[in-house]
């Protein structure tokens, strides 16, 4: 009888649909090696935007920030250990190593924390990772570039950081749209950094022995360097795919007032940090099927989205997204297969 | 030769004894300081969290501590000479990265490699004797040569520590946290060597009074070759407990311990020059910094904003509390 009590006020409470209020008590900290960019200052904003929120809800206890002061290993598995001792009941965390931090983050989920990794994820398996799907982002980026020029043409690449991950994923995507589309072909490839001077360095040494490019297939931080190296040379300015970042959509904002220059935009939202808190959240509250590697999608602005967001975008800085629980729950759903 | 005015606690000299006993109290104070700012540093933890006073905690709090000690008796040694070693950092660094490759996957290998790089430390103290190189500038250079040789060995994180020194580092003495033992095992050891044996003098002496050293025809060029292959030692020693602890390299993970160790050294009642060096407070600097700069910090609640600037701000408080009793002896 009891039982059937339980279970009834149970279901009312899911039905109602209201905060689950299983995670109340629940405190969740944020360990963050590196505070030191714009796109990391914004990561903690909308953490602290969101989190700041949901402690006021009641749904959760406590949402509390760590910055190490450095960016090495050691001080951050210190600072992990720490938080262990601390009674933390799950611990959000942008790696400073994906491998280095294995130690400590076992010695979290021994003690029964939860660990979401995000952005720099870490590889022990007990831990979620919440990954940015860049190898669709790659395949999408020529997808658009079909949409703008269905003839197809010339395309030049721009590559990231070296040796990355994030790197390594966006060029694989763009291979793959290549091959789907063979109207189109990479003529040429330069390493930009994500960085808008050395993009345009890099682009401008390039460009005089190239053929005509119609479309510059980027990683988002290089768009802008881009177009600049393009009217430097006198070249005619091609379709760059944009990344978010500030500068680059008010220089797409620039040229479409001039003559309704099209592109498209993406990158990884900062504001992913809210996504894993949310995960977090979801794993407290009871949930045992979310899939330990999480794919979520990356932010995309179009033609006709962009320029709404441009005015929230800090000078310098990239565009950002909050989650809300409903699209952590969502991003699970689409990952359990 | 002189070298008892490094090691004996109360000098001999023509003063009044008034002076002689506020003297003796000033070095007792030194030598009680960095205890003293230990328990400080424990008392405050205590309070702000009072479950970290335990087994557990212990074990959690200190595990990392440990290779900050060893290599901050490895900087010991060559600060006892005289001398500054800025490489100690990415010589971690490396040593880790080998640690977890060659040292699981190839285990004679891995151990020749460490032991060869142990005799290069060894080889750096002669060139730095030999061509009266200021050691600054040498292991600033080797620095980027470690560095770049982690980077070589393992070009992105990863590599998994040998079996046995995951259990090592992992093992769960009754009692006593293991890295509590490990602390103490370490300092009485070096605190004998170096302290309590005539050559241990020998060495201190390099630093104290190299000239009447090597007028009573004992060589400086041993002396140190010896003190730089005993940090190569005790930086091999850093690097492998690290890589115990985090399970998997990174060759820019012990980046940060150059000016730690450094700190460590200075923290524990030592001087730069003067061979004026103390094993026990070596590694009781070491734990200090080790609490104050992460465990305290994450304690107190700070807004992640003036994170960064507390964990310096804590590191010059407790300096300068050293700096001032120390000039009180003067």
């Amino acid at each position: 009888m009891k039982k059937i009590l339980v279970l009834s006020a149970l279901a009312a409470m899911l039905a109602s649909g209201a905060a689950l209020a299983d995670t109340s008590d629940k405190k969740i900290a944020f360990s963050n090696n590196y505070a030191g960019n714009s796109w990391r200052q914004a990561m903690l904003n909308s953490y602290a935007i969101v989190t700041k929120k949901a402690v006021a809800d009641g749904v959760v206890a406590a949402a509390d920030i760590f910055t190490t002061a450095d960016k090495e290993v050691p001080t951050q598995a210190a600072q992990v250990q720490n938080l262990i001792l601390q009674g933390y009941d799950a611990i959000v965390i942008n790696a400073a190593s994906p491998d280095a931090l294995n130690g400590a983050v076992k010695q979290a989920c021994d003690a029964g924390i939860v660990v979401v990794s995000f952005d720099g994820i870490v590889t022990e398996p007990c831990a979620y990772r919440v990954v940015v799907d860049f190898k669709d982002m790659g395949r999408q980026e020529v997808e658009q570039m079909a949409k703008f020029h269905p003839e197809g043409g010339n395309l030049l690449e721009i590559r990231g950081l070296a040796g990355t991950s994030i790197d390594d994923a966006i060029h694989a995507g763009i291979l793959e749209g290549v091959a789907a589309h063979p109207e189109f072909k990479i003529v040429g490839s330069v390493t930009g950094d994500w960085d808008q001077t050395t993009a345009q360095k890099a682009v401008a040494t390039i460009l005089p022995s190239l053929p005509e490019i119609v479309g510059v297939v980027d990683q988002g931080g290089d768009g802008y360097g881009a177009a600049q190296a393009f009217a430097a040379a006198g070249k005619p300015r091609p379709t760059i795919i944009m990344g978010n970042r500030q500068d680059e959509l008010q220089w797409w904002k620039e040229q479409k007032d001039k003559d309704g220059y099209q592109t498209w935009s993406a990158s990884i939202a900062p504001g992913v940090s809210s996504l894993a808190f949310w995960v977090a959240q979801q794993v407290l509250d009871g949930r045992t099927d979310v899939p330990h590697d999480l794919l979520v999608p990356y932010l995309a602005f179009t033609q006709d989205t962009f320029e709404a967001e441009l005015p929230n975008i800090p000078k310098g800085g990239v565009a950002s997204h909050e989650y809300t629980q409903e699209d952590a729950i969502a991003a699970i759903k689409a990952n359990i297969k | 030769m002189r070298p008892e005015m490094t090691a004996a606690p109360v000098e001999t000299g023509p003063k009044s004894s008034s002076e002689r006993s506020a003297l003796a109290r000033a070095r007792l104070l030194r030598g009680l300081l960095p205890a003293l700012s230990l328990v400080l540093v424990l008392l405050a933890i205590a309070w702000l969290n009072p479950r970290a006073i335990s087994y557990f905690g212990f074990s959690l709090m200190l595990n990392l501590a440990i290779p900050i000690a060893l290599a901050t008796i490895a900087q010991m040694f060559v600060i006892a000479g005289n001398e500054l070693d800025l490489s100690i950092g990415t010589f971690v660094g490396f040593v880790g990265c080998v640690t977890a490759t060659w040292l699981k996957d190839a285990p004679l290998v891995g151990v020749a490699i460490l032991l060869g790089s142990i005799g290069v430390y060894a080889l750096l103290g002669a060139l730095i004797h030999l061509r009266n190189l200021p050691s600054i500038v040498v292991t600033l250079g080797m620095s980027f040569v470690w560095q770049g040789l982690a980077i070589l060995i393992l070009p992105k994180p990863g590599g998994k520590a040998p079996d046995w020194l995951l259990s090592l580092m992992a093992f769960k003495p009754p009692f006593v946290p293991f890295p509590i033992i490990a602390a103490l095992l370490i300092a009485a050891v070096v605190h004998f060597g170096l302290m309590r044996t005539s050559y241990g003098v020998i060495l201190r002496g390099s630093g104290g009074n190299a000239a009447a050293l090597s007028r009573a025809g004992w060589s400086l060029l041993k002396t140190k070759v010896v003190l730089f292959a005993l940090t190569g030692l005790f930086g091999v020693l850093s690097g492998m407990a690290l890589i115990g602890i985090t399970t998997s390299g990174d060759a820019n993970i012990g980046n940060g311990y150059t000016l730690l160790s450094i700190a460590g050294v200075i923290l524990g009642g030592g001087e730069f020059v003067g061979g004026r060096v103390s094993p026990i407070g070596a590694v009781i600097g070491a734990l200090t910094l080790a609490l104050s700069a992460s465990p305290l910090l994450t304690f107190m609640h700070i807004p992640p904003d003036w994170q960064v600037a507390a964990n310096g701000a804590i590191l010059i408080i407790v300096l300068a509390a050293r700096v001032l009793i120390s000039r009180r002896e003067r």
